[in-house]
């Protein structure tokens, strides 16, 4: 057998195993919570009875795996070359509340408006980003704690625009603070037509995100910029072996500052889908957290954009499940645990088939070194 | 070698999520074509005669916090109960990122009423009432601010005077003490009801106020470790009685007031019931109820009635919508004032202002 095939296959194989595993696992925490295992995975591809919530289900799992998909690309960035931006979390919050209200403060073309926006939100993340990579080349700084430290004063600092400077009206009785609300010439237009194209009712809700073509865009690009230029090659380079890189003419400083702010840049657009598709305002009840997933989706998608991908349409889908879950009397948090648990195995069982894997390569060379004539070197 | 393994690692991660993609897929799109025979989209816009359905969507926190989910759930189970209604609540994810998307699911269901439990909802039912403008809808503890979106209010200020006459005619220094979770409109009303009760009672009275977080940041109802130190400094400072409105920050005053061996007031539910530690128990003296079940329970009735929104009801003490707990029985003692301070409310003699 090819050495090729049996790789692939052996991978195969366990990311096989790691799933079922994981659903038999994930079984025994349904059951232990005293639920129904059957009812719970029934739950999970149980997309609602008529056509209209079919289509808003479709459409909830892919709004969610969208700023999913965005904060895996921002931590892959720098897995990418060894660098834990954790700081992702407060980057994009932080991102978020200013590209709010600067949104909100003019009046221009769509096709004007919407991308100063993206790029304030960008520059934001990005000079956020530049922080931790500062005190990293200066002073040798490890940017996993700073980043986790500056995640505090991001959050604090965003929950402190929202409610002083950037403060927008609020009707009587409400207890949500929001910034201004965006004209509307700064809601991203959604994708509503693709439903109608196959005769379907569109969506519920702010609708399908338009800006899952902008994170598509995002994704490709983010490959070729990794995978196909110079700049990708010496960020992979610097990850694998900085001593190495250095020697060959990479210069490691200027790569921990350009990777880290290109991760914050990244970052900066997770909370844009949300606000340009449905809130159109920064309030008090912005979803949290995304920085932190977009570490598990990385982590499952290995760092490469379409398995990011992959993994963010998995955890949408298994989050999507919250509602139809509590209709089959199953608790969700079943949710949480499955992630956990898929991602836990598929790190596993990554690293036993590579080592089987490179195992019987070793094996491969030592038969060849045993019949192959040795290679006469001279001294 | 890292960049092989990751690349090899991709590849198994990918045919894994494949697998569970499909899966998917076929999931969905047998329920398409099993649904649309039968119903073709129309099922959800006729309102359901005959059976009463009622959908209920939780805040963050969901089910069993002791407090005001809890409370709502209850006057839920009552409708079970008493109007033979069919009853489904949902939590949201702990982001909280899909209030709406609960919504849609219990109308998309067949679900009406549905109600919203906690002001974080007042945006998504606006939304899923323009959406969905055949069903109604409630949201607690926010205006309405829809055709169908009724709110349901509560005289915060009112049941808060009570709790302070309770408090000025206990504590014989006259100081007592407020601590607010989160300082907005909403727990500015208990502040206001509050102060103005201890005034009625001893006007030179003395009151420490504080609020654990400014507006916007609603970490103040979940930091008991802000509760306590707040309560302390009261106690330190000479107060007897402590009033929190602070959500679960609470625990944090009750604690204070068990070391300092003085009292607390507690808030939303008979708390004296509801808190396990049964050395806080002790200090609680009495808890400013909302009834949030009434609440729920009167929507509900009023619904079957053919009632509908566009506007808002608050439940005051004269339904008893708000009121003060007498488990312990450590007020029943100064009943008398108790029961004429809510006699001048009742009938208007005392207006109690809704804003310090």
């Amino acid at each position: 057998m090819p050495a090729g095939l049996y790789r692939a296959l052996l991978t195969l194989a366990g990311a096989v195993v790691a799933i079922v595993l994981a659903i038999a696992i994930s079984s025994v925490a349904i059951l232990a919570a005293g639920a129904n295992p059957g009812d719970a995975f029934a739950a999970f591809f149980n997309f609602g009875e008529t056509t209209r919530a079919v289509v808003n289900s479709i459409t909830t799992m892919l709004n969610r795996a969208v700023p999913l998909f965005i904060a895996g690309l921002a931590v892959a960035v720098g897995f990418r070359m060894n660098l834990f931006n954790i700081g992702v979390e407060g980057q994009y919050r932080l991102a978020a509340v200013v590209a709010a209200f600067v949104g909100s403060t003019f009046v221009a073309p769509a096709w004007v408006q919407i991308p100063v926006i993206i790029v304030v939100a960008a520059a934001v993340g990005g000079l956020y980003a530049l922080i931790p990579a500062v005190m990293k080349v200066g002073r040798g700084v490890n940017e996993v704690i700073s980043t986790i430290m500056l995640n505090y004063i991001a959050i604090n600092l965003a929950a402190f625009l929202v409610r002083g400077p950037f403060v927008g009206p609020r009707p009587a009785g409400q207890l949500t603070i929001s910034t201004p609300q965006l004209p509307e010439s700064a809601w991203f237009p959604n994708l509503n037509f693709i439903f109608e194209m196959f005769g379907l009712p569109a969506p519920r809700g702010g609708g399908l995100w338009g800006f899952l073509v902008v994170a598509i865009l995002l994704g490709i690009g983010l490959w070729i910029v990794l995978e196909r230029t110079r700049f990708g090659f010496d960020i992979k380079a610097s990850g694998l072996n900085a001593s190495a890189a250095l020697a060959s003419g990479v210069n490691p400083k200027k790569m921990v500052i350009s990777a880290m702010v290109l991760s914050g840049a990244i970052a900066g657009l997770i909370g844009l889908p949300e606000i340009l598709g449905s809130t159109h305002a920064y309030n008090t009840n912005f979803t949290p957290g995304l920085g932190f997933l977009g570490i598990a989706v990385a982590l499952l998608g290995r760092n490469k954009p379409a398995g990011i991908a992959i993994a963010a349409l998995l955890f949408a889908f298994l989050d999507r499940a919250q509602g139809p879950l509590q209709f089959a009397n199953v608790p969700p948090s079943v949710i949480v645990i499955m992630q956990g648990v898929i991602v836990l195995l598929v790190v596993i069982f990554n690293e036993i088939t590579s080592r089987m894997a490179l195992r019987s390569e070793e094996r491969r060379a030592a038969r060849r070194l045993g019949t192959d004539k040795p290679v006469e070197v001279a001294a | 070698m890292l960049s092989k393994r990751f690349g090899k690692t991709a590849i198994g991660t990918l045919a894994g999520a494949m697998l569970m993609a499909a899966a998917a897929c076929g999931g969905s799109g047998g329920g398409t074509t099993a649904s649309t025979a039968p119903s073709s989209g129309a099922a959800s816009e006729a309102p359901q005669e005959g059976a009463l359905k009622v959908g209920l969507a939780f805040d963050v926190g969901g089910r069993g916090d002791k407090s005001f989910n809890d409370a709502a759930y209850a006057g839920l189970e009552k409708a079970k109960t008493d109007l033979k209604a069919e009853i489904k609540e949902l939590s949201p994810a702990g982001d909280g990122s899909n209030r709406g998307d609960l919504l849609r699911q219990l109308a998309d269901a067949g679900y009406n009423p549905i109600i919203g439990v906690g002001f974080a909802y007042g945006e998504d039912i606006k939304k899923a009432a323009t959406e969905y403008p055949e069903i109604q809808f409630a949201v607690v503890d926010s205006a309405s601010n829809a055709p169908n979106v009724t709110g349901l209010l509560f005289a915060e200020e009112q049941g808060s005077y009570l709790a302070g006459v309770a408090a000025a005619t206990k504590a014989k220094s006259g100081h007592v003490g407020f601590v607010g979770g989160v300082e907005n409109d909403l727990i500015k009303k208990f502040e206001a009801g509050f102060v103005a009760g201890v005034k009625s009672v001893k006007k030179d009275a003395k009151i420490d106020i504080k609020y654990l977080t400014p507006d916007g940041d609603f970490s103040g109802f979940k930091a008991p470790d802000k509760g306590k130190v707040a309560a302390e400094k009261m106690f330190q400072d000479g107060a007897e009685i402590v009033y929190h409105a602070s959500g679960d920050s609470g625990l944090g005053v009750f604690q204070a007031a068990a070391a300092a061996k003085k009292k607390a007031i507690g808030v939303d539910s008979d708390q004296r019931l509801t808190v396990k530690e049964a050395d806080l128990q002790s200090v609680i003296m009495t808890s400013m109820i909302k009834r949030v079940d009434v609440g729920v329970f009167e929507f509900i009735k009023a619904f079957q009635g053919g009632a509908k929104g566009g506007s808002n009801v608050t439940y005051d003490l004269k339904v008893d919508g708000v009121g003060l707990a007498t488990t312990g029985g450590e007020v029943d003692d100064i009943k008398t004032e108790i029961d004429a301070a809510r006699e001048k409310i009742v009938s208007g003699e005392i207006q109690v202002p809704s804003k310090p």
